[in-house]
């Protein structure tokens, strides 16, 4: 298959090049940095929210106001949590990760990273 | 049992009829000046990759509030209360996964299908054949779920009874979703999504202020309601789960089968590739969850809405059972015309599902099995898109067979997507992750990976009590199993998630601990800092 000049992908030399990169490692490390530790931490609210369901009845059964009770109002919470982390992960994106991405994408379309063709690309 | 079903008819079938009939006529003719734009393969499978994120924030949730998101929650929430909320709140939780780990990477490296992302890095027959069984498995079960949903919908709503009437209704439903995905395409197909989501999300809101209205606005009061239906059980967790040790772990299977399905849902992975860059794609999972959240909210009211109002007896007594709490209560609150807007919606929403699942089916069975591994990647791309219309045909014709057999089943259908998502967190999650995120990972890690949850998880279902030997419901005298009258089962649990989801993760990390070969380094820079800059992404087509 043909590409256009501008879609030319980059030869396995310019990737490993571009990953090596320290914009890169810290592109890498700000991603990271908010999607592992958020991604544990909803995941083990979540559970926690399903654990209490299961096993602790009484307490998630005990009324607050009116009928309502902490089971359902913890279960409004985790709409709550959710909404909040996706506007903090937004948020996170447009700060932190995406001028690095933007950055990068616009170098490796110019071909800034390695120097291509001259030499065997490295394989591991 | 069937015969009785006539006299329980409610509303007028002619009302219901005539306006899910001018949802088909609407969405047809847009799916005709849509169908102008479909040449190319990227047009067919992805919308020429020019949806804007909005509409495709609408797609996604029309795409996943399925005919189990509205009469399957608000049933579970009206039968039983507070259990039936889980389901929802599983369902949003799992987005959260999708929108930081996975949506925007995949828009980044995948063309057309979820292996592409899964074979980015590995040999690519095996890797490509493995996934497009499980995409096919997954959405073969997807399709199930909304196939039996339409078969209890129509019995209730259309006045239809008797099993060869019921067969014809879906039969049609399923023809007419095969010509939506043969001439629109995925761009027919998003519009439909589209259209839908917004009428969905519509009903749902206008049945939620009018349940609301009813109590003065007040929550408590609401729930009061349900409470002196169902009984101070519905406000409480357990009343589905909680009797015994097993049932506990059930819940715990099924919450993380949930949360960790989403995001290995082919046909909503598929959605990401619609439109123009990953941004786009952050962009409408953020409308999404958004959207999805809200309409969880409204489910949670017409759910105990219709615990209150209708009655927990009543709507078991109903055709569909708990499937036919959002009609009914439909009909409680507006009478015919509530009723016929609602089920037309409940209509158009299993029809628009229906179609995603069945282009995404067929785009994996012509991309990664006819293109990529019978013709080795020389396929010419007309040859590739006919080949995706045929698979679209006999997956349509599958997918009707499957629906006429689960009409008799009378499984809650959110139940049965659970299922689906089960085997969506076991086979392709673990698989998309470590292809994502570990340098190591190897073709054998892959395979191990999904065969070993794939199977797992297929394997736990079918012999447990959701196919055989499930307690007998002394109310109608049947299980809620497919099969009656046998009993072959050995595993306790209805949902294998807690099982196959922690086998699959530990099977593809033993795999690549035990792989001979070394991992694809080259392969695994090009795929990172693609997945991160976007550099090479696929590019929307001009028009």
């Amino acid at each position: 298959m043909t590409l256009p000049p501008d879609r030319r992908l980059l030869t396995p030399e310019e990737y490993r090049q571009a990953q090596d990169s320290p914009e890169f490692s810290e592109l890498r490390r700000r991603f990271r940095r908010f999607a592992v530790p958020m991604t544990v931490a909803f995941l083990a609210w979540y559970l926690l929210y399903v654990l209490l369901s299961t096993y602790a009845h009484d307490l998630m059964s005990r009324q607050v106001f009116g009928n309502v009770n902490i089971g359902l109002l913890l279960g409004l919470a985790q709409f709550v949590t959710t909404f909040a982390i996706t506007t903090l992960y937004v948020r996170h994106a447009g700060r932190s990760t995406d001028p690095i991405a933007d950055e990068m994408r616009d170098r490796l379309e110019a071909h800034e990273f390695g120097t291509p063709r001259s030499e065997e690309p490295t394989r591991g | 049992m069937v015969e009785l079903i006539a006299a329980d008819t409610i509303g007028e079938p002619a009302i219901n009829i005539s306006i899910f009939g001018v949802f088909v006529l609407i969405t047809l003719v847009i799916t005709f000046r849509a169908s102008r734009k479909n040449s190319s393969a990227a047009d067919f499978y992805a919308a020429g990759r020019n949806i804007s994120a909005t509409q495709n924030g609408l797609a996604i949730a029309g795409d996943y509030l399925s005919a189990a998101s509205f009469l399957g929650i608000a049933g579970a929430i009206a039968v039983y209360g507070y259990d039936g909320f889980l389901y929802s709140i599983g369902f949003l939780v799992a987005w959260l996964v999708a929108l930081l780990l996975v949506a925007e990477l995949l828009r980044n490296t995948a063309r057309f299908t979820m292996a592409d992302v899964l074979a980015f890095r590995m040999r690519q027959g095996p890797v490509r054949t493995a996934a497009a069984i499980s995409t096919l498995v997954v959405s073969l079960f997807y399709l199930l779920a909304q196939m039996a949903g339409a078969g209890g919908l129509v019995t209730l709503l259309l006045g239809v009874s008797g099993e060869a009437a019921q067969a014809v209704t879906v039969v049609v439903v399923g023809a007419l979703m095969i010509f939506y995905v043969l001439v629109g395409g995925m761009r027919g197909t998003t519009y439909v999504q589209v259209i839908k989501a917004t009428l969905l999300i519509i009903g749902a809101l206008v049945m939620t202020i009018w349940v609301l209205g009813t109590y003065g606005f007040n929550l408590s009061a609401l729930i009061g309601g349900a409470i002196s239906s169902g009984g101070q059980a519905v406000a409480e967790p357990g009343a589905q789960y909680g009797l015994t040790g097993v049932s506990k772990l059930d819940f715990i299977s099924l919450g993380l089968a949930l949360v960790l399905g989403t995001a290995g849902l082919p046909h909503v992975l598929m959605r990401f590739y619609t439109v123009p860059t990953a941004k786009d794609a952050r962009r409408s999972v953020v409308w999404a969850i958004w959207l999805i959240g809200i309409f969880y909210l409204f489910s949670l009211v017409i759910g105990y809405g219709a615990g209150a109002l209708v009655g927990k007896a009543e709507i078991l007594a109903a055709p569909g059972a708990a499937n036919a709490a959002a009609p009914l209560l439909a009909f409680e609150l507006g009478g015919t015309a509530l009723l016929g807007i609602i089920s037309g919606v409940a209509f158009a929403t299993i029809l628009a599902v229906v179609a995603g699942l069945t282009i995404t089916a067929s785009a994996s069975f012509a991309h990664d099995i006819y293109a990529s591994v019978i013709k080795k990647g020389q396929a010419s791309p007309t040859s590739e898109v006919k080949v995706a219309r045929i698979a679209a045909i006999v997956i349509g014709a599958v997918a009707i067979g499957l629906g006429i057999l689960a009409l008799q089943a009378g499984l809650n259908i959110a139940f049965l997507v659970a299922l689906a998502f089960a085997v969506a967190a076991s086979a392709n999650l673990p698989t998309i992750l470590y292809t994502l995120f570990w340098k190591n990972f190897t073709t054998q890690g892959a395979l191990w990976s999904i065969y070993g949850g794939l199977i797992a998880c297929v394997t736990l279902i079918i012999f447990s009590p959701v196919v055989s030997g499930a307690p007998l419901n002394e109310a109608t005298g049947t299980s809620t199993s497919l099969f009656q009258g046998v009993d072959f089962h050995w595993f306790p649990l209805s949902n294998p998630g807690l099982v196959s989801i922690p086998l699959s993760f530990f099977l593809g990390w033993l795999g690549t601990k035990l792989s001979e070969e070394k991992p694809d380094v080259a392969k695994y820079a090009e795929l990172e800092v693609r997945s991160l800059t976007g550099i090479g992404a696929e590019k929307a087509v001009p028009h």
